[in-house]
């Protein structure tokens, strides 16, 4: 018959109209929000959602899986007397590895010994050019710079981003990167006491 | 049968002895044949030994040599392993190679584009003008000592970034404040392009008739787009028509080149990772596969058993949305806005949420590396595959078919519409989705396995029509396929190391070359890359499946309505970032 297939087509949209009510309706009876809810945004991206699928922003946000990246930022330790310890010693593996060449470190030398100092003097990022691929992060090999999960960041200007602009608590990146913080803060422990060891087993061999 | 493909029998030397010698270059494989022979060499190629698909042309600046080499890359339709074979010329001007356009068609565009970008001039090219670049363009940029505007350094990392840290910004070296620099005594408001009497001299030209005496008709040139929303972002297409029916018809493009192979040249191996995202960027996933491998080839170095794994995971679910999003796009073309495509979109995004969980980004993912991936799946994420493979996918894929297939104006509008038959479809080097639906089965995953796909039971997708109808049904055959693979893949995958190489982001490349290629949703995706051992490729070349493809929109639009004209390319499923490069 011609014009079944139309009726087909037809049947699937109303069955797609008819599941975002169905759908309130059935979490309206439960006694749970579906909308501007982290429990509603959750469930309409999953493999069970069903009826209407859009996630009103900014109302609403989807929730962003903690691999997320964004632009860089620097991490800093946050001292005993408000003093910000920077993990960053300007050894310029980031400025090397990245692609678009975004990154420009000012590293200065000590002026009485002459030696680099291990933090950096100025630290650049040319938000405009950065192509939020990671690889600071990935190949940063004190954990200094890591990726950040702020999004919206549109600017009518140029947007160089320098060190006041960059470095962030390390409180913060524990917020975003829970997992990831715990297992470098494991690696780090296990680090420093694979060192003590070592220092101690050194400090008594001479006596044995 | 892997291995029994993989033995090359072919001695082209010992074929053509004096006309034809086996490339002897440290980590270089194939023939060179001398210039002149080149035709009757490439005719036993096809005729003799069965090469029919030229799948790759490009060209090579050694400029230390003062040589200019072109590169081709043949492979056979039932599969096996290709042929490499090359030419080299003096390198001074006019550097002039004979063209294969008449052995294979699919030589027209690539050779254009080394035309355009190293100066080599096609004797025998009917239309060799510039394809990427502009008409007033002075130069061929991808010559080794060519430079671009801003031209800091050779290479990156560039010295200026670290320690001292002096930069200057290229917007500031330039009066205007924009990247761009012309020609001297350049004359925005006088510039004639004069080159653009040769597109439309290319074009087939017309007479008028009277049709019963009185009546005048005329064929007229109607430009499509760069600025058309049919046309799948900036690609111009001038068209002659005669009434509605499309009698003549040429594809301008490079409106979006940004020249990615310099670029590439200029980065480190590590540094294009995330620029070959960029290239299609429905599927970054497929592009950072072909490239790794590619390089990996050249590394001699082995992939981590987990990480093959992961990889065919993540390059699979890439194809399922490609497809998904060619079938929703497809509906917006034929003027069914917004319903379907939304449909479409949505399964998409769920699959984009696992992109962006595993490798933090949803399109631009830079997920693969040499050797391995970059991070493990998390186990909730793996679940997540698990739900949407096994359970709503497929349930989704028969909803859109329902929902389409049998719809009357779709079928009306697809049904019958002759998109390319197989012989053409070989000819111009068409691979994808699009030759399989003229009934060709070639699919790189079975012709010539690469990864672990020698393990999987799949079908390879083909239908036999080759009408648009055909090429449309292909794409849901083909996400069934693929769901199959990634059931397997998903069932199979060991727990282990994901790379097989410690991190390091200065890989260290022996010299030599390699063309590597995957089965990409869209078609062949290879890599060209030349290495001289230095941390940077020597050349790096991609072979697009959209670029190449399109060569055959001429020959699939001929006789049609211009109305139909949109949803045939719609098939070819063009992206401009991955066809402009």
């Amino acid at each position: 018959m011609y014009g079944k297939g139309l009726l087909k087509s037809l049947k699937v949209t109303w069955d797609r109209f008819w599941d975002t009510y169905t759908e309130d309706i059935s979490w309206m009876l439960r006694g749970k929000k579906r909308y501007n809810t982290v429990e509603g945004v959750a469930h309409r991206s999953s493999k069970n959602t069903r009826g209407i699928f859009t996630v009103q922003y900014p109302e609403e946000q989807l929730i962003q899986p903690e691999e997320s990246r964004f632009i860089p930022f620097l991490v800093f330790n946050e001292g005993a007397d408000g003093k910000k310890e920077v993990l960053c010693t300007s050894c310029g593996i980031c400025a090397k590895v990245c692609p678009p060449q975004c990154i420009w470190i000012v590293r200065s030398n000590d002026p009485v010994t002459g030696r680099p100092v291990p933090e950096p003097t100025e630290f650049y990022i040319d938000a405009d050019i950065c192509m939020n691929c990671g690889f600071c992060a990935e190949y940063c090999p004190f954990d200094a710079i890591k990726m950040d999960h702020d999004f919206a960041i549109a600017s009518y200007g140029r947007n160089i981003y320098n060190m006041q602009k960059l470095l962030k608590p390390s409180s913060y990146y524990e917020s975003i990167r829970p997992q990831n913080f715990k297992i470098e803060e494991e690696a780090r422990k296990a680090k420093e006491a694979a060192k003590a060891a070592k220092a101690e087993a050194a400090a008594s061999a001479p006596a044995a | 049968m892997a291995t029994a493909l993989q033995t090359s029998t072919v001695d082209l030397a010992a074929r053509f002895p004096n006309k034809a010698a086996a490339d002897t270059r440290p980590g270089f494989t194939g023939f060179i044949v001398n210039k002149e022979n080149l035709i009757e060499v490439a005719t036993a190629v096809r005729d003799e030994f069965g090469y029919d698909l030229l799948t790759a042309v490009t060209a090579v600046d050694y400029i230390a040599e003062n040589k200019m080499e072109v590169v081709y890359h043949a492979y056979k339709t039932t599969g096996g392993p290709g042929l490499t074979f090359k030419v080299q010329a003096e390198r001074v001007d006019p550097i002039e190679v004979p063209s294969l356009i008449n052995i294979w068609a699919g030589a027209d565009f690539q050779e254009r584009e080394a035309w355009d970008l190293y100066g080599i001039k096609f004797t025998g090219h009917p239309d060799l003008r510039r394809i990427l670049m502009w008409e007033g363009y002075e130069g061929h940029p991808l010559r080794k000592d060519w430079k671009e505007p801003f031209f800091e350094e050779e290479v990156k990392p560039f010295k200026s970034r670290w320690p001292e840290g002096k930069h200057t910004f290229a917007e500031q070296k330039n009066p205007y404040r924009d990247n761009l620099n012309f020609p001297k005594d350049f004359d925005p408001e006088n510039f004639v392009v004069e080159k653009e009497e040769d597109l439309y001299a290319s074009l087939e030209r017309h007479t008028t008739k009277d049709i019963e005496g009185n009546m005048k008709t005329d064929h007229i040139v109607v430009n499509m787009g760069p600025h058309h929303p049919s046309t799948h972002g900036v690609l111009r297409v001038a068209v002659t028509l005669d009434g509605e029916t499309i009698i003549g018809l040429k594809p301008v493009m490079g409106y979006l080149h940004r020249n990615h192979d310099k670029i590439g040249e200029r980065n480190t191996y590590l540094q294009n990772i995330p620029y070959t995202d960029r290239l299609d960027y429905f599927n970054s996933m497929s592009n950072n596969f072909g490239y790794v491998t590619t390089v990996e080839k050249l590394m001699k170095i082995p992939v981590a058993e987990r990480a093959e794994y992961i990889r065919v995971i993540m390059a699979e679910l890439s194809r399922v949305q490609n497809h998904l999003i060619f079938i929703g796009m497809l509906m917006n073309d034929l003027g069914t806005m917004y319903t379907p495509s939304l449909y479409a979109f949505e399964e998409r995004e769920l699959i984009l949420d696992i992109f962006e969980a595993v490798s933090g980004a949803r399109m631009m993912c830079n997920y693969y590396r040499f050797g391995g991936v970059v991070r493990d799946i998390p186990d909730d994420v793996l679940q997540k595959i698990k739900d949407l493979v096994l359970e709503r996918i497929p349930a989704k894929t028969d909803e859109m078919e329902r929902f389409l297939n049998e719809n009357e104006i779709l079928v009306a509008r697809l049904k019958g519409i002759h998109v390319l038959n197989a012989e053409d479809a070989i000819k111009f080097s068409v691979t994808g989705p699009v030759l399989r639906a003229s009934g060709v089965p070639y699919d790189i995953r079975r012709a010539d396995p690469y990864s672990i796909y020698d393990r999987f039971d799949f079908d390879v997708a083909v239908r036999h029509n080759g009408d648009m109808m055909d090429n449309y049904l292909i794409r849901f055959d083909e996400i069934r396929q693929s769901l199959r693979i990634l059931e397997q893949a998903i069932k199979q995958m060991p727990q282990g190391p994901i790379n097989s190489q410690k991190p390091a982001y200065q890989v260290r490349v022996p010299a030599g070359e390699a063309y590597g290629r995957i089965e990409s949703p869209k078609g062949e995706l290879g890599f060209y890359l030349v290495s001289n051992g230095k941390p940077n490729p020597y050349r790096y070349h991609v072979r697009p499946a959209s670029f190449v493809n399109l060569t055959a929109v001429e020959t699939m639009c001929k006789g049609a309505k211009i109305a139909d004209f949109v949803a045939l390319l719609a098939m070819l499923d063009i992206v401009m970032g991955e066809l402009d490069r």
